[in-house]
């Protein structure tokens, strides 16, 4: 009798050690916005490995990944934040720590995951091990005012920059004392910053400004000259277009020294020279743009559209900063990623129900893969880049 | 008794004369507000870089106002004219209909 139950438990043993170990590096997150799930895919398979359930609202859910791409992190609208492990196909942890948040970031050595939120308004730092809360950082201004925060990246040097909508402020927190964040900020930077990003190096922070025309940009190497804002006469008054979405900055938009952003407003992307901040040219394209995205070449720059042209993408060649391609890959094309190369590009169709998945060189389908009403598209691969 | 009566069949003769969007229009129209409106209003339209929409965050707003700022936007905010996709009647409808419900 013994003999046989330790044979069991032997054989439910090597089952476990032998099952094939799995690498991370390849995995991607694919948020389904309206059943609070998300799935685990393989990316060089075109494959869904696992859902992932119970993690609150993911209608504007974003993602970040621990340094050994082994979790991810999820931010949900609800003030969920979620660890899910994309080794084990589970949920480790998930916590409520506000009532309305926006987005989130991990700090340059992986140790702290901070969120960004509407309600209350401030960033909220959490250990990235136990998700146990770290420190607080009330968004306060004016009369005490609580401002919703917007744009939160890690910045080089243990640190996170992010913006307030409502103050027109941008704030740097050092993080390196872990409990004890200090605090700077930049004060009349523009009037409602909607979105930040940082560039890849982490040396610029750029904040779109929703409430007069152009950015807020901010030198990190020359904090002390403050931010700059740049391209104040881009749009007049009378000639802005209605935006029937904001667009968002995250993600690198960078091609070489050029910046590609989405003008607001006016269909257009504006090329804009990092080394001088002026705008080089204003590609015109269908629509509002959304999410400008450079291919990891830095040779494409692919970009999605507001409603009502949500149902298509453009691509821009940088040799010519032109659009060279319009596609319509489905409906509701909400949010595209690129593999860490840039040979694939995934794109997610909302009304579809799908991931569709192109060659980005030829622009040939290559998989669509089931989703239920998919939103933000999340690789692992983010774990290795500033601001991501 | 009668009087009341009467008044009550004009009231309910008033409220069926209001036009109403077709049955697959409403559906477009339910899908418009959480996909479109949710984008700034949150798919639960609790709020998000735009106010709540829930029943109790608006009770102090009038219909007109709320039909006015879905049609013609809100200067000075982020909120955008709606009028080339949503017309007047789909526009009461919504509020009679979506939001205060």
């Amino acid at each position: 009798m013994l003999k046989q139950l330790l044979f069991l438990f032997w054989l439910a043993f090597s089952a476990i050690t032998l099952a094939e170990p799995r690498a991370t590096g390849d995995l991607g997150l694919i948020i389904e916005r309206e059943s609070g799930s998300a799935l685990i895919v393989n990316t060089t398979e075109h494959k869904q490995l696992a859902r992932i359930e119970n993690l609150g609202d993911t209608s504007h859910a974003s993602v970040v990944f621990s340094r050994d791409q082994r979790y991810a992190y999820l931010f949900a609208r609800d003030g969920g934040l979620s660890k899910i492990d994309l080794l084990q196909d589970r949920l480790v942890k998930r916590i409520v720590q506000a009532g309305n948040s926006i987005g989130g970031a991990i700090s340059q050595d992986g140790r702290i995951v901070a969120v960004s939120n509407y309600t209350p308004g401030g960033v909220k730092l959490f250990s990235a091990d136990t998700l146990e809360p770290i420190a607080d950082i009330p968004a306060e201004y004016g009369a005490s005012q609580r401002s919703k925060v917007i744009g939160l990246a890690d910045a080089p040097g243990q640190r996170f920059i992010f913006s307030l909508f409502d103050a027109g402020e941008i704030w740097l927190a050092d993080v390196s004392d872990h409990q004890k964040p200090s605090l700077e900020k930049f004060k009349n930077i523009g009037k409602q910053p909607y979105d930040g990003l940082i560039t890849p190096e982490g040396r610029y922070y750029v904040a779109g400004l929703f409430g007069e025309p152009g950015m807020s940009v901010l030198d990190l190497w020359h904090t002390e000259a403050g931010a700059k804002h740049i391209l104040p006469n881009y749009i007049k008054e009378d000639e802005k277009l209605p935006v029937f979405k904001m667009p968002h900055l995250e993600g690198w938009a960078m091609a070489g020294d050029y910046v590609f952003l989405p003008a607001i407003g006016k269909h257009e992307v504006l090329v804009i020279d990092s080394r001088t901040w002026q705008l080089v040219k204003a590609i015109p394209v269908l629509g509002q743009p959304v999410f400008v995205r450079a291919r990891p070449d830095a040779r494409q720059v692919w970009l999605n559209f507001a409603f009502p042209d949500n149902h298509q993408l453009q691509i821009i060649d940088v040799k010519d900063l032109a659009v060279s391609n319009t596609l319509e890959p489905g409906k509701g094309v909400l949010h595209l990623e690129f593999s860490p190369r840039g040979e694939q590009v995934w794109v997610a169709l909302r009304d579809d129900n799908q991931v569709v998945v192109y060659d980005s060189y030829h622009l040939k389908e290559l998989a669509r893969i089931p989703a239920k009403k998919p939103n933000g598209i999340f690789f692992s691969a983010r774990a290795h880049q500033i601001g991501l | 008794m009668i009087i009341r009566g009467l008044l009550l069949l004009l009231l309910i003769m008033a409220r069926n004369t209001y036009a109403e969007p077709s049955a697959e229009r409403q559906a477009a129209l339910r899908e418009l507000v959480q996909q479109d409106c949710g984008a700034c209003h949150g798919l639960t339209r609790k709020g998000g870089i735009g106010p709540s929409l829930l029943p109790d965050a608006l009770t102090a707003k009038t219909d007109d106002y709320l039909i006015t700022t879905i049609l013609n936007g809100r200067p000075g905010t982020a909120m955008p004219p709606w009028r080339s996709f949503i017309s007047q009647v789909e526009a009461e409808w919504l509020v009679d209909n979506l939001l205060r419900k």
